[in-house]
């Protein structure tokens, strides 16, 4: 046989070879466990960008010091036909069985074309809204009541506007966005009903000179206390901090960009999160296909008060805090209108934190300055 | 902070600021591409050797501790790239067009693998001088923070264009980009003037990157550049190969991208996308008002193989 060439048939047996060592050797393997189980994580952006996707790896890296657990993951991900690419081979090459691909747009239409061909293997998507009549059994979608995160934030910054104003920069104006600035709001109206939130879209999610400029615009009309809801807070931050303004972080704790500026940050809490589902994978139950959870469930977190916090708006945070850790705290209380006049809940009505009709928010509320087109 | 309330008066102003913010790595990225591109040779790598430029510095920077050390070292990474493009181009039957789109690739990729320890460290920033100091508004103040690249930059243009019209080196550049035979049977080598203002180019737009990643926005991350070196490659042709031109083109671009958050900031807060498109819409206008269906596009190299 020529020493160069493999023929058809050594490959075969070889291959033959190693699926039956493979067998083999996964058999005892898995009996000592309960199951052996490799999660297959894949994300946006960079894992390390202070914001959404880092708040996914340090979930990740939570899930990666189980017992019996091999994670894989990539990053740098687009919402495209790629993402379908890296699923299919997470699943063939690496064997995974639980896949998170943590991005918004991953959902439609990619985890639904890909979920149908492996049966075997559960979807579980952050943000996505899954529904029984619509989509694969073994896809779900999970997410968190980050909005309330926001409130809190804007409880610190209505304490610690002294224009009144405080502003917000946006990527697009998708329900969990809006959710997002309206609390942030509402927060701030609670300590003083006169604070008006400016918001500006920059149209994307990650756009780092835009961003830039988005800052400097809302620091040039006086907005005094600037959040965000974008992929990577970093540039807000620093640019919010450069220009004198207090920040409240988003996604992950940014309080090393700027320490003395930063107020607090609505964080998400996907380590706990994570574990959870991976531990239900392993001890043989089944995830479920929707679920939701906010701070008193250990979704969300909230970064350190920073040092310019004061007594009064500490007190404030604390007690509001205390009250959103019973659960179903009402959000959107009527009597309430949107910015442009119309009504959203009449007096009496309200919409507490885990109301579905929330998560299909298309309104900014009275005192937001901005528009969702 | 003292905030004046300007209402009307700050979209204006956030042009100002925006066109001097953001316009520093348009204007390095096109001066370098003019350069090129006047010997008679294209460079659509800008993309990748800006981005790379932008890790580079940045990493070096938080190094050595000193800003401008890494825009040397963005410098330096970027003339290497223009001379490996300047290198692979001398060679026989090789399409500049093909390689610089394979570079630019190259220059990202390998940017997002060595940048990846960088993305979380804070470096240096470059200084700003302050010219805001007669205004007692904020706003004005903050507008009028001009970065010390971005006076290089002018300082920069002005020489280019000088080189181009009066001085010895810039009439060699001129003939080699006009006609290779001409410059042949004048004695010069074309390919070494090509590398070397591809090598010089590189360089430029090297620091066009330094800029983005050490002052504005000030820190590196893989979604750090949206197209500005495209863009600006872009930006050379509608400005006509002239290094002035280069610079109010520049400025055009950085202004008309602070328009959208300006006008959302006043209250304009409808069809923002359409505001975000505005460059683009202004530069479609301005090509077709200037070109004429009757002769060649004005001034262009006769060596660029666009033209030819």
């Amino acid at each position: 046989m020529n020493r160069r060439t493999i023929s058809r048939r050594s490959l075969l047996k070889a291959g033959a070879a190693t699926g039956a060592l493979a067998a083999a050797g996964a058999f005892p393997f898995g009996a000592a466990h309960a199951a052996d189980l490799t999660v297959g994580f894949i994300y946006v952006g960079p894992k390390d960008d202070f914001g959404y996707n880092q708040a996914h790896a340090e979930g990740a890296a939570a899930v990666k010091k189980m017992p019996g657990v091999t994670v894989v993951e990539e990053e740098n991900v687009p919402e495209t036909v790629a993402v379908q690419k890296s699923m299919e081979s997470m699943i063939n090459f690496d064997g995974a069985s639980l896949m998170f691909p943590t991005s918004f747009g991953y959902f439609d239409p990619h985890i639904l074309a890909v979920a149908p061909k492996h049966p075997d293997v559960r979807f579980q998507h952050a943000g996505g809204l899954w529904s029984a009549d619509k989509h694969p059994k073994n896809a779900g979608s999970y997410f968190g009541y980050i909005g309330l995160g926001q409130y809190l934030n804007g409880i610190t910054a209505g304490h610690a506007s002294k224009s009144k104003k405080i502003g917000f920069v946006a990527a697009k104006p998708i329900p969990q966005v809006l959710m997002n600035i309206n609390s942030f709001l509402l927060g701030a109206r609670a300590v003083d009903p006169t604070i008006t939130c400016q918001v500006i879209f920059t149209g994307e999610w990650s756009l780092a000179v835009k961003e830039a400029e988005a800052t400097n615009a809302l620091a040039d009309q006086g907005c005094d206390v600037i959040t965000c809801h974008v992929d990577g807070p970093k540039v807000v931050v620093e640019t919010a901090a450069g220009r004198g303004a207090f920040v409240c972080g988003y996604h992950a704790d940014q309080s090393p960009l700027a320490p003395a500026k930063y107020l607090t940050g609505a964080e998400w809490n996907w380590a706990n999160v994570y574990t959870g589902m991976v531990k239900t994978m392993m001890d043989g139950g089944t995830i479920d296909n929707f679920v939701r959870g906010g701070l008193s469930d250990g979704f969300v977190k909230l970064s350190p008060l920073g040092p310019a916090v004061s007594d009064t708006a500490r007190n404030q945070f604390e007690a509001a805090k205390a009250e959103i850790m019973k659960g179903g705290f009402l959000i959107i209380k009527g009597p309430i209108n949107d910015n442009k006049g119309n009504i959203i809940a009449p007096a009496g009505k309200a919409f507490a934190e885990d109301d579905i009709a929330l998560e299909s928010m298309n309104y900014l509320v009275e005192g937001v300055i901005g528009s969702t087109s | 902070m003292n905030e004046t309330d300007l209402g009307l008066w700050a979209v204006p102003l956030a042009m100002i600021g925006g066109a001097i913010r953001v316009s520093t790595p348009f204007l390095f990225v096109s001066l370098g591409e003019c350069l090129t591109e006047r010997s008679g040779r294209i460079n659509l790598g800008l993309e990748g050797t800006l981005v790379f430029g932008a890790m580079s510095g940045y990493a070096v920077a938080y190094e050595s501790g000193s800003a401008w050390v890494g825009v040397l070292a963005a410098a330096l990474a970027g003339m290497l790239f223009g001379f490996f493009h300047g290198w692979i181009c001398k060679l026989p039957k090789v399409n500049d067009i093909a390689i610089g789109i394979a570079l630019m690739l190259l220059g990202m990729g390998l940017a997002f693998f060595f940048g990846k320890p960088y993305v979380q460290p804070q470096a240096p920033d470059l200084p700003a001088i302050s010219f805001g100091w007669w205004s007692d508004i904020s706003q004005v103040q903050a507008a009028l923070q001009v970065n010390v690249l971005f006076l290089i930059g002018i300082v920069l243009t002005i020489a280019m264009g000088w080189m181009f019209r009066t001085t010895r080196i810039g009439l060699i550049v001129r003939v080699v980009g006009d006609s290779t035979d001409a410059a042949r049977s004048m004695g010069l080598n074309p390919n070494v003037v090509r590398l070397l203002a591809t090598g010089a180019g590189g360089a430029l737009a090297g620091v066009g990157g330094a800029y983005l990643s050490l002052y504005y926005p000030g820190s590196w991350n893989e979604g750090l550049s949206s197209g500005q070196g495209l863009m600006a490659v872009a930006l050379v042709i509608f400005a006509r190969w002239s290094p002035v031109n280069c610079f109010w083109a520049a400025l055009l671009f950085g202004g008309a991208g602070a328009l959208g958050p300006a006008l959302q900031s006043v209250g304009i807060s409808s069809g923002y996308y359409l505001f975000y498109a505005a460059p683009y819409v202004l530069t479609l206008g301005l090509l077709i008002a200037t070109s004429s269906p009757n002769r060649a596009l004005e001034s262009a190299p006769g060596e660029l193989s666009i033209t030819k």
